[in-house]
């Protein structure tokens, strides 16, 4: 018995544990190596820990990710010269999504950008933020500078109980409730000077909250006692963001897709999709008005054998694509996919074919999120 | 009747000439919630070693392979209907295969469950 699957071994050079690494083995999580640190696969089983999320709240230690600050004079400019993000319209206390790109307009990374007081705070990816922090420093100009919060811990708090659980321990200037979906705010959390950030990455409403890294069991053990809360793997936080159709860097999209060929226009603000002065503009804007040759869909297959990344698609004889993400919906019962294919194939509805071990299954282009986003975007 | 245990963390039944395939509750543990199995047709003769099945769980898939050569005579027709039979009862009602023993000698360099328990302590 082999795994097929491969963790993403990004790093081979041991890196520190993490802040909760003795506190995950505490809890009886089972250890991997991701992203060049040892991570929490699981604790009670993928299943049961996504039903839970789904239905109550689930603990994320997402610490792998890089925290980064951004100050210094003309800081909007020259960001705006790195990011196709439009900076005027990032007030303080919101939050964006937003894409690093390279020259040819290639995905370097995806990550989140907040307007914090005279600074810029940005949430990368744990597997790329030794070249994201690089790319950076590169493209910025020397007086901008860039700090990597390395003594910060980063917590996701998601599922529909998660506000009631957290306002239990967040206090702020306002109550917890002013948060909408992409806002964030100060807060202190037993005593603790935190940033919530109304956001995550399982569809669900939730939270990421950032943190000193020395108070990071302190708070985990705090958010694990509330009876809603019980801390989750990155198994079911690989199948959650299946579900709600969010792409995973490395995954399904890379160097090697552009962000229109990804479906994350919206990560290219409107302005700069008209003014250009990002990495690879030539490229996203004529993708933009001519459309891309392949286009990233959402599958749902028949009967219950999985397509995995890697399986080739089909219409008839012709290859028309590939699965960069794949697994069975716990949520539905069924397997589903995100691929790539030919821009023809790419409408809802379309028939097609996924090949698994020589073995062609019945499958239907799914609009995307394969469950429905429950974010809070205000009463 | 006396099971056999392998490193790949199969089981193995003997029982006159037919040996009854499944996977260890140790192997079900790390693999998780089971959601396909992909069996052998019947009538395929499988070497010792080669591909015999496929278990997908939600995370991966992985190989199940035949842990002597013979013909495959039986699959659990329970697991199409309920994969999660392996999870819940690996080692009895979410056996895999049944097949003929091509070479009694493939079964002298199997485990006992003494040795096996011993296998998996030590990983």
């Amino acid at each position: 018995m082999t795994d097929h699957d491969t963790e993403d071994h990004l790093e081979d050079l041991p890196l520190d544990p993490l802040p909760l690494d003795a506190w995950h083995r505490a809890k009886g999580a089972r250890m991997v190596p991701f992203a060049g640190y040892e991570m929490p696969i699981q604790y009670e089983g993928i299943v049961a820990e996504h039903t839970w999320t789904r239905e109550n709240v689930g603990l994320f230690d997402v610490s792998h990710m890089g925290q980064l600050l951004l100050s210094g004079p003309g800081l909007d400019a020259a960001v705006e010269a790195v990011l196709p993000i439009d900076l005027s319209t990032l007030k303080l206390g919101q939050q964006r999504y937003s894409l690093l790109l390279d020259e040819d307009g290639g995905v370097l990374d995806d990550l989140m950008v907040s307007r914090w007081p005279d600074a810029l705070y940005l949430v990368v990816n744990g597997a790329t933020k030794w070249d994201d922090i690089g790319t950076l420093r590169e493209a910025l100009p020397d007086d901008i500078t860039l700090n990597h919060l390395d003594d910060r811990a980063l917590l996701a708090l998601q599922g529909p109980k998660a506000a009631d659980a957290l306002a239990r321990h967040a206090d702020g200037k306002y109550p917890l409730s002013a948060l909408t979906f992409m806002r964030f705010g100060l807060f202190t959390i037993a005593g603790h000077e935190v940033t919530i950030a109304r956001a995550g990455y399982t569809g669900e409403d939730g939270f990421e909250i950032s943190l000193p890294a020395a108070a990071a069991a302190e708070i985990a053990d705090l958010l694990c006692g509330e009876p809603e809360v019980k801390p989750i793997g990155l198994g079911a936080r690989d199948s959650l963001r299946l579900e709600a159709g969010l792409p995973l860097y490395g995954h399904d999209m890379s160097p090697e897709t552009s962000p229109i060929e990804a479906g994350l226009i919206f990560g290219i603000n409107k302005r700069r999709r008209s003014e250009g002065g990002f990495p690879g503009a030539d490229r996203i804007i004529r993708e933009i008005a001519e459309g891309t040759r392949r286009k990233w869909v959402g599958l749902r297959l028949d009967g219950r054998l999985p397509a995995r990344e890697g399986a080739e698609v089909f219409a008839g004889d012709d290859h028309i694509g590939t699965v960069t993400s794949g697994g069975f919906s716990p949520t539905l019962g069924a397997p589903i996919a995100m691929a790539y294919v030919a821009a023809a194939h790419a409408a809802p509805g379309t028939a097609i074919e996924v090949e698994v071990r020589g073995k062609r299954l019945s499958a239907t282009v799914t609009p995307t999120p394969f469950v429905p986003h429950r974010y809070f975007r205000g009463s | 009747m006396t099971r056999y245990f392998t490193e790949e963390h199969e089981w193995i039944d003997v029982e006159d000439d037919i040996a009854t395939v499944g996977i260890t509750d140790f192997a079900q543990g790390q693999l998780g919630d089971i959601v396909f199995v992909e069996l052998p047709e019947v009538g395929a003769m499988i070497e010792q070693g080669k591909d015999a099945a496929v278990v997908e769980s939600v995370k991966a898939a992985s190989d199940v392979y035949a842990p002597i050569t013979g013909e495959i005579t039986e699959v659990n027709p329970a697991l199409e209907e309920d994969p999660s039979l392996v999870n819940s009862s690996p080692e009895e009602d979410g056996w895999f295969f049944k097949m003929t023993i091509a070479a009694e000698s493939e079964l002298d360099k199997l485990m006992d469950e003494e040795a096996y328990k011993a296998f998996i302590e030590a990983l």
